[in-house]
Parts: C-alpha cells; sequence; structure tokens
C-alpha cells in the first residue's frame, strides 16, 4: 500500500480533490473527475501517479471504443491467414489474443494507476458494460478459459467531459471529483508552478486580464487553465512587459495575443464590438 | 450515523443510494481523513455526489444539517459574516431607516435580524416558486429584494474566510433545473437514438467473415453497411407573439437538434397549428405549406416535436376561425388532433415553467389533445420528453 496523494511539485491539489484521490485509494473504488474542459483532468491522473510513484496506464477513449477492447481482442484475422499459410502459432490460440489496458492494469505486479480518459467519448452503453469488471478487478477469457484477476486493484481514475450522461449504476460505484474553475490565489499558484521565473508583476496583471475576458458575458467557450498556460508562454516569447498589459487604452481593448485566449471567431467578434462600443464612448 | 443526514438529501432530490452511504461509511471507518468538519465536507461530497448539478443542492443540505457543529467548531464564525452583511445593509437602506433600526437595538440585533431573514428567503426561495417581498413592517423597508441578485454568500462570501464552503456555494449555476445549453440539450436528445444498418456495406463484417470463410474452407470477406441513427424527427415553433421570450432557448434547442439528428424537418406556426405551416418566417405569407401535405410527406414513425408556450385564447383550439391571423375553417385542436392521431410518438415541449401551466385554459387543451404529453423546456423535461419519444 502506498502513501496517501498529498499533491506534487507541479500540480496544485486542493483539499478536496487530495481526499477525494485518498478515499478512491483507500477504498480502492474508481474515482471520476470531471470538470471544464481545460481545467486539468488529464494531468490529474498523471500527477497522482508521479506523487504515489507508481506507473501509469492510459487507456484513451473514442467513439468507436467498445468495452470488451480494454479486456482483450482476439485477432481472428491474423489466425485465418496464418492458417492458410500453415503457421505453427496458429495451434495455440493464446498467440491471437492481445491484451486491452484493463487486463495490462490488473496482471500488473504491484499497484498501478490506470487512467480511462473521456469515458463520454464512447458510447453510452459504454460504461455499463464495464460495471462488473471495475467492480470486482477481474473477468473471463472464453477463447482460453482463464479467468483474470487483480493481485493489487489498481488505482483506476476516470475522467469526463460531460458529452453524455453517465449510468446511475456505474456513479454509485465511484468517488467523485468536480474540479472546480481556480479562484485567483490558486491560478497565481499554479502559473508560478510552471512558470517560475516569470515575474510577479507580469503574472498580475496577465490574470486579472484573463478574468476579465472569462467574465465577459456572452462568451461562446471561455477561456480556461490551459489557454491560460499558452497564453502566458507566448507572453513571454514576445517579451510582452506588464506595462502593455496594463495599458487599458480602450483602442487596444482587446488583449495583446488573444489567439491563444480565444478560439472562437465570434468571441473575438465581440470583443471587437465591445472595444468599438468603448472607443465611441470616450469620444 | 448520519442516517438523517442521508435522509435529507434524498428528499432534497440529491439521487444518493444505500450502497454511496455505506462507502462513506466505510472510508471513514477506515480513517480516509481527519477528524474534521472540513474534510468531512469533501469525503461525503466525492462520496455521495456523482453529478456537479447536484453540488449546489449537496451545499444546502450539508449546511442545514450541520449547522450546530460549524458554530461549535469555529468560534469567527459570527464574525466575518457580519462583515458582508454589514455591507449589504448598507445598500438596502436608507439613513433614515438606519437610524429608526439603530433605535430598534442597534447594530448587532440588526444582523441578527437580517440574517434570519436572509436565511429565511433563501430557503423559501429554493423550496417553493413563490416570490417573497420581506413585508410592510420589516425595519429593512426595501420590499421584496432578491437574494439571487445579491448573491449571497457567493460573491462577497468567496473572501471571507470564515464562510464555510458548503455556504459559498460555488456550484449554484451547475443545478440542472437552471441551466440549459446547447451542450446539455445535445445530451438529452442523444437519448433518442436508435441505430441501423442503412446504406453502402463498406465496412468489415468480422462474423460474417469468419462464419462464411468457416463454411467455404477458404477466406470469404463479408461487408456490412455502418450503424447511422435511424431516427427521423419533425420539429413544429410557435414563433411570434408570447413567444418572443423564448426565441433563445428554442435557437439552442433548435441548433441542438439540428445537429443532432440526421433527418430532421422543421416547420413554424403562429400560436396554434392550422392548415398552413412555413419553413421560412421572411417569407411566412408567400410560402406557405399546406399542413395537408406535411402530415401526407412523412410517414407515420416520424417523431413529432412541438415547441410552443400553448398560450393563445381557448377558441383558437376549439372553434374555427378563431385564428388571430386569418379564416380558418377547421378549429386549431382539429389539426392538433390529426397531428397526434396520425403519429404515435408526439411530444409538445413548453418553455414556460410547469407551475404557470395551469393559468391557461388553452395549455390545458392542448395538454389533454397530446394525452398529457407536455414537456417543460429545461433539462430534466427534454429528458423526459426524449424517452417518451423513444418508447
Amino acid at each position: 500500500m502506498s502513501g496517501k496523494f498529498e499533491g506534487t511539485q507541479n500540480y496544485i491539489a486542493t483539499e478536496d480533490l487530495r481526499i477525494a484521490v485518498n478515499a478512491a485509494l483507500t477504498l480502492e473504488r474508481p474515482l471520476l473527475v470531471k470538470g471544464e474542459p481545460g481545467t486539468g483532468k488529464t494531468v490529474l491522473a498523471e500527477e497522482v501517479a508521479k506523487a504515489l510513484g507508481l506507473e501509469l496506464l492510459t487507456w484513451h477513449i473514442k467513439s468507436t471504443t467498445k468495452a470488451h477492447q480494454g479486456l482483450y481482442e482476439y485477432d481472428a484475422i491474423t489466425r485465418l491467414r496464418d492458417s492458410q499459410l500453415g503457421d505453427e502459432r496458429v495451434k495455440d490460440i493464446k498467440n491471437y489474443i492481445n491484451r486491452g489496458k484493463l487486463w495490462e492494469a490488473f496482471a500488473y505486479e504491484g499497484r498501478v494507476v490506470l487512467l480511462i480518459d473521456e469515458i463520454d467519448k464512447a458510447d453510452i452503453e459504454f460504461p455499463n458494460d464495464l460495471l462488473q469488471e471495475l467492480d470486482r478487478m477481474e473477468f473471463f477469457v472464453y477463447e482460453t478459459g482463464e479467468t483474470i484477476k487483480a493481485e493489487t486493484r489498481p488505482l483506476v481514475i476516470i475522467t469526463s467531459n460531460n458529452e453524455k450522461e453517465l449510468p446511475d449504476a456505474f456513479l454509485r460505484r465511484c468517488f467523485f471529483h468536480y474540479i472546480a474553475f481556480p479562484d485567483h490565489e490558486t491560478m497565481t499558484e499554479i502559473v508560478k508552478v510552471h512558470f517560475p521565473d516569470l515575474k510577479s508583476r507580469l503574472v498580475k496583471e496577465a490574470l486579472s486580464v484573463f478574468y476579465e475576458v472569462r467574465e465577459v458575458p456572452g462568451l461562446k467557450k471561455k477561456p480556461s487553465t490551459s489557454e491560460l498556460l499558452d497564453w502566458l508562454k507566448l507572453l513571454m516569447n514576445e517579451d510582452i512587459d506588464e506595462t502593455t498589459l496594463r495599458e487599458r487604452d480602450p483602442n487596444k481593448l482587446i488583449p495583446p495575443l488573444h489567439g491563444a485566449l480565444l478560439k472562437n471567431e465570434q468571441d473575438v467578434q465581440l470583443f471587437e464590438k465591445l472595444a468599438f462600443l468603448a472607443r465611441r464612448e470616450r469620444n | 450515523m448520519f442516517v438523517d443526514f442521508f435522509h435529507d438529501l434524498k428528499s432534497n432530490g440529491v439521487p444518493v443510494s444505500l450502497r454511496e452511504y455505506l462507502s462513506l461509511l466505510e472510508a471513514l471507518d477506515r480513517d480516509v481523513i481527519n477528524r474534521d468538519i472540513e474534510e468531512f465536507y469533501y469525503l461525503s461530497r466525492a462520496a455521495l455526489v456523482k453529478d456537479e448539478k447536484n453540488l449546489d443542492k449537496f451545499d444546502v443540505v450539508f449546511g442545514k444539517t450541520f449547522k450546530g457543529l460549524q458554530a461549535l467548531s469555529e468560534s469567527e464564525i459570527a464574525e466575518i459574516p457580519t462583515e458582508w452583511l454589514q455591507s449589504l445593509t448598507e445598500n438596502f437602506l436608507t439613513e433614515e431607516e438606519k437610524a429608526a433600526v439603530e433605535a430598534l437595538g442597534g447594530w448587532e440585533k440588526i444582523m441578527e435580524e437580517l440574517q434570519k431573514r436572509l436565511e429565511e428567503q433563501k430557503e423559501r426561495h429554493e423550496g417553493g416558486n413563490k416570490w417573497i417581498g420581506t413585508g410592510g413592517t420589516s425595519p429593512f423597508g426595501a420590499d421584496g429584494y432578491n437574494p439571487e441578485g445579491i448573491r449571497i454568500g457567493q460573491e462577497k462570501g468567496r473572501h471571507g474566510r470564515a464562510v464555510k464552503v458548503w455556504d459559498k456555494r460555488d456550484y449554484k449555476n451547475l443545478d440542472g433545473d437552471v441551466e440549459i445549453g446547447t451542450r446539455n440539450i445535445k445530451v438529452a436528445l442523444r437519448r433518442l437514438r436508435r441505430f441501423a444498418r442503412d446504406g453502402v456495406p463498406d465496412k468489415l463484417d468480422l462474423d460474417g467473415t469468419i462464419k462464411s470463410t468457416a463454411n467455404a474452407g477458404y477466406l470469404d470477406i463479408k461487408l456490412e453497411a455502418e450503424r447511422r441513427n435511424k431516427i427521423n424527427v419533425l420539429l413544429f415553433f410557435d414563433v411570434g407573439g408570447s413567444m418572443d421570450p423564448h426565441i433563445k432557448l428554442c435557437e439552442e434547442l433548435f441548433s441542438a437538434a439540428r445537429s443532432e439528428f440526421k433527418t430532421m424537418e422543421h416547420f413554424y406556426f403562429h400560436n396554434c397549428l392550422y392548415e398552413g405551416v412555413w419553413k421560412d418566417n421572411a417569407r411566412r405569407h408567400t410560402d406557405k405549406m399546406p399542413t395537408w401535405d406535411v402530415l401526407h410527406k412523412y410517414p407515420a414513425d416520424y417523431k413529432i416535436i412541438f415547441v410552443g408556450d400553448a398560450s393563445m385564447s381557448p377558441y383558437e383550439i376549439v372553434h374555427a376561425g378563431a385564428s388571430v391571423e386569418h379564416w380558418n375553417e377547421e378549429a386549431g385542436g382539429v389539426w392538433l388532433q390529426r397531428v397526434v392521431d396520425i403519429y404515435t410518438s408526439a411530444v409538445w415541449l413548453n418553455p414556460t415553467p410547469e407551475r404557470f401551466w395551469t393559468h391557461s385554459g388553452s395549455t390545458d387543451l392542448i395538454k389533454r389533445i397530446f394525452n398529457d404529453r407536455m414537456f417543460p423546456l429545461t433539462l430534466d423535461g427534454l429528458d423526459a420528453a426524449m424517452r417518451e419519444l423513444s418508447r
């Protein structure tokens, strides 16, 4: 049993997150993580693994992913071809069973962190198909007649972007954590972790611009943490200093390098319109 | 141990189950947290709430249940809320009123009184649907201020340390009854799916290939068509007049539905369905399509969704010639009945809140024509409607 999760140097874990991770760790239940896009759901799993000193296995879910692909796949086509060519391997069915991520995690020696990323991308029935496997941490391989069972149960972290609702039976078995959008204080810390050399005055100005942008009513897509970090990187590259940011010149109402923050044409237009209105008010 | 808390959650609409309660107890038993109210809050939240739209409800119940504990463990609690209460009162009281109140019993007393009032208002506002004014004799005078507007325990509370996390109610706007956006609508609409293989066979049919190969004794590749959503939807939108306040909601529904259903047709009508509908509001008087044509053109397996506030003069439904725009030979109800008779799955989505439905006779009439299949245009309502349609 590994120790408790306390956050890492690179990742700011809030109190509620810490407790949710520890609860999932102690009770060996899956942890479901939701939140706005770009708030660091996937990074969370990586950091948890790093903090606990465990290996991380990632299973990326796509719209075409099926539950059994996580367990194993029987490669019938290769076997068919081999049988026509008279290959020796064909005699043992085990040669044609490809292990999925769940199998890998169950068979892993010692504890491992398994990330099931963006579970909502798959079909609505997908989580239901995994209920038993995640609950008991074992499954049966029909082709060979063996049962795969986890010696030490892996810590399963599941992320969802809320595109589809997850079934109740599935939810009941998980712990849940919702990553709220970080407030000003937490954000400053997050930025500090990522860019330790950044001048604090620049950070302050940049953050206030950032939160102003988020506050603008009617934005289609609010910029999130990952966009802020990209933007800061750009600001540093272009050597823009805090005085430029501080300039609340109505002609420059749109923040410099806004392309990193606003990803939607309509949002940029909205901003331009606001800038225009502000200019007209002055004159 | 926390059975009351559990029951309170349940009765307040947070879907909790015994299994989750037991896992909370198990976590406590295994010492996941220290004996600390805040840590307990986080733990019980992670164990009991599984959807962010329920977080706000959870916060309210938690606040109510563990209020005593909170007051015991935090002595400074009384200190900082006063600050924001104070600033609040400043906003709401005139100088004279303040003076009058001061005469009543001083600042402290007022604070107490105000806090009590705020709590009352909070609770009543959440629980019910009445808009409550504070009433005339109150020393605070301002009648009917709205806790939503000043966001008690939200903006101001955020910086005050002593305001507990659950009192901040950060998740307020994630409540399912409140917010509706295209993304959420899409999720709700997605319930209405029925896959079928249709079109050109261009995917490898693995099972078929194995089977026919085994039969034939050589590699015999079989192909099949891709699975596609086979649902056909016909949308009817009420436009103009009393529907104007709901335009945004309808737009969102429309754009979500358009991307979600491959075969979706839409028509507009005004107030009630009559002998003509139109596809383009700009040319509504020139390019009308006879409703009979619509009913003949689309087969009976189409799913019908009407979107309208259903509030009009009841005569429009029951009497011929009662349309506000033209002379109609047959009453609106006759046309609606025809639609319901032809298409077995039809629903009416109503953007006005459900509690107002009884106030208009026409809503009741239409609801009866639709065999009670009228749903409010909220996420929950949409969900129920889609369930009804996919039956």
